[in-house]
């Protein structure tokens, strides 16, 4: 199910940024995620404090070449995704 | 990646260091997976061996730090041993029976870094998880979960899963349910260890098996976004081996309260391998040089049928200890592989209990528990 425009993300409990390698990943229980570009960006802002809205604003800004419909979509999915692993709660 | 030129393994990075900071425990579970051979308290490693080979482990790339023991928390420097472990830059995930806890350790390890604690629980209903675990513990585990709300640390439920509780599954997860936990895990016993002197009393039959493999589906549906269900299933039931530990010395390193590092819980049953202690090497030296971690790592120790197996990628010839316990040798096919020379083995051990009447199956056992080191 898709999140709610008006909701904020934020990374669940145990789930938080770190880094290897370099590379910036998502920890959380048994498991790593290692972000780029949206997926990372996405991430950072999953702090409780933006909305799934203003995420999508700012991401369409950033990648600003892309269709602002697919970024959309793409920013609905990955967190949905992270919902399901159980990495963040939306918050009302 | 990194490929060493004077052989054809590739070795990668660790990804988790399993740390058994003691064998000491309240509990004597009838499976547990420490070695029959446990370290007494005085063996131990210091506060600073372990915060010296936590900074080791996340320089060499570790992310996460499994707490384990025995009971981790029978080690009065725990916070500080935290502390270190999450400074360090490691993922801090606490495995523990909860029994030596109260609120405000709780509070201390969470304020020391603490990211995941995961609580293992014996069954569902208090008399028969006592009896598997030798020790009044259902009721304080209950406690602890109920204190576990008042902090953001991420709650795992851990069930070992066996004869004697698999018909359990819902109770136990109704009991998720009514907590904060946000993942489950339902393990069934592997046959190693303690295990395996109990395993006539412990393997499931596999009726019981196929019904909780349903049941769980349906649940996984059902909790899809809440909670998180793992399944093992027994090897023993498996079609193929598991890629036991990831494949050997692919990503986990497995520290023993005394120092020694092993590729896996059980390696020091096997003949012939010598250990390196964290207190001579270090943790690099040791991922990337160790005998015992080269030993199973890559291909070139595999024998037929896993050498031309097109899964031998997938699980790595499966368990090295299951193959030394059950084939008497630690380089043979995993035995529950359906396509193991010695799999008639394994199926003459499941014929048999899947036949015998059930009445049989649930006699009271005399249980070989696990004692406490001195």
């Amino acid at each position: 199910m898709p999140p709610e425009l008006t909701s904020r993300p934020r990374l669940a409990p145990g789930c938080r940024l770190g880094e290897n390698n370099q590379q910036r990943v998502l920890l959380m229980p048994e498991r790593a995620l290692r972000l780029n570009g949206p997926s990372l960006e996405i991430v950072e802002r999953c702090d409780g404090q933006h909305t799934v809205q203003q995420i999508i604003v700012d991401l369409q800004k950033i990648y600003s070449k892309a269709a602002p419909q697919k970024v959309e979509q793409d920013i609905l999915g990955y967190l949905a995704l992270l919902h399901k692993e159980r990495a963040v709660d939306f918050e009302l | 990646m990194r490929r060493q030129n004077h052989m054809t393994i590739e070795i990668s990075n660790p990804l988790a260091l399993i740390a058994e900071l003691t064998h000491r425990c309240p509990l004597h579970c009838v499976y547990c997976s420490n070695p029959l051979e446990l370290q007494a308290r005085g063996n131990e490693l210091s506060t600073e061996v372990w915060s010296r080979v936590f900074k080791e482990a996340a320089a060499a790339s570790v992310l996460q730090a499994d707490f384990t023991g025995g009971e981790p928390l029978a080690r009065p420097d725990i916070v500080e041993l935290v502390r270190a472990a999450r400074s360090a830059g490691l993922y801090v995930n606490l495995i523990t029976s909860g029994l030596p806890l109260d609120e405000a350790k709780l509070a201390a390890l969470v304020a020391a870094g603490l990211d995941h604690i995961q609580l293992s629980f014996q069954g569902a209903r208090e008399e028969a998880a006592n009896e598997i675990s030798g020790a009044k513990s259902h009721a304080q585990k209950l406690r602890v979960l109920d204190w576990l709300r008042q902090h953001r640390v991420a709650v795992t439920l851990n069930f070992v899963i066996h004869r004697r509780n698999i018909d359990q599954l819902e109770e136990m997860l109704a009991l998720a349910e009514s907590s904060c936990a946000t993942r489950i895990e339902f393990a069934n016993v592997q046959y190693y260890g303690w295990a395996f002197a109990n395993r006539e009393n412990l393997l499931p039959t596999r009726a019981q098996l196929d019904q909780s493999l349903t049941l769980i589906k349906r649940e996984q549906e059902r909790l899809q976004g809440r909670i998180r269900i793992e399944y093992v299933v027994p090897d023993y039931y498996a079609k193929y081996p598991k890629p036991c530990m990831g494949g050997w010395g692919r990503k986990l390193m497995l520290i023993t309260p005394s120092g020694d590092a092993l590729p896996c819980h059980a390696a020091q049953v096997i003949p012939g391998l010598s250990f390196e202690n964290v207190k001579d090497r270090s943790l690099r030296e040791i991922w990337e040089h160790s005998a015992a971690f080269q030993k199973f790592r890559g291909e070139d120790w595999m024998q037929e049928p896993c050498k031309t197996c097109d899964r031998r990628e997938q699980d790595f010839g499966g368990c090295r200890c299951q193959a030394l316990l059950l084939a008497r040798d630690a380089a043979a096919t995993d035995p529950v592989c359906s396509l193991a020379p010695l799999r008639p083995k394994v199926d003459a051990i499941l014929s048999s209990l899947n036949s015998a009447p059930s009445t049989q199956l649930f006699i009271q056992p005399t249980w070989l528990y696990r004692p406490n080191p001195a």
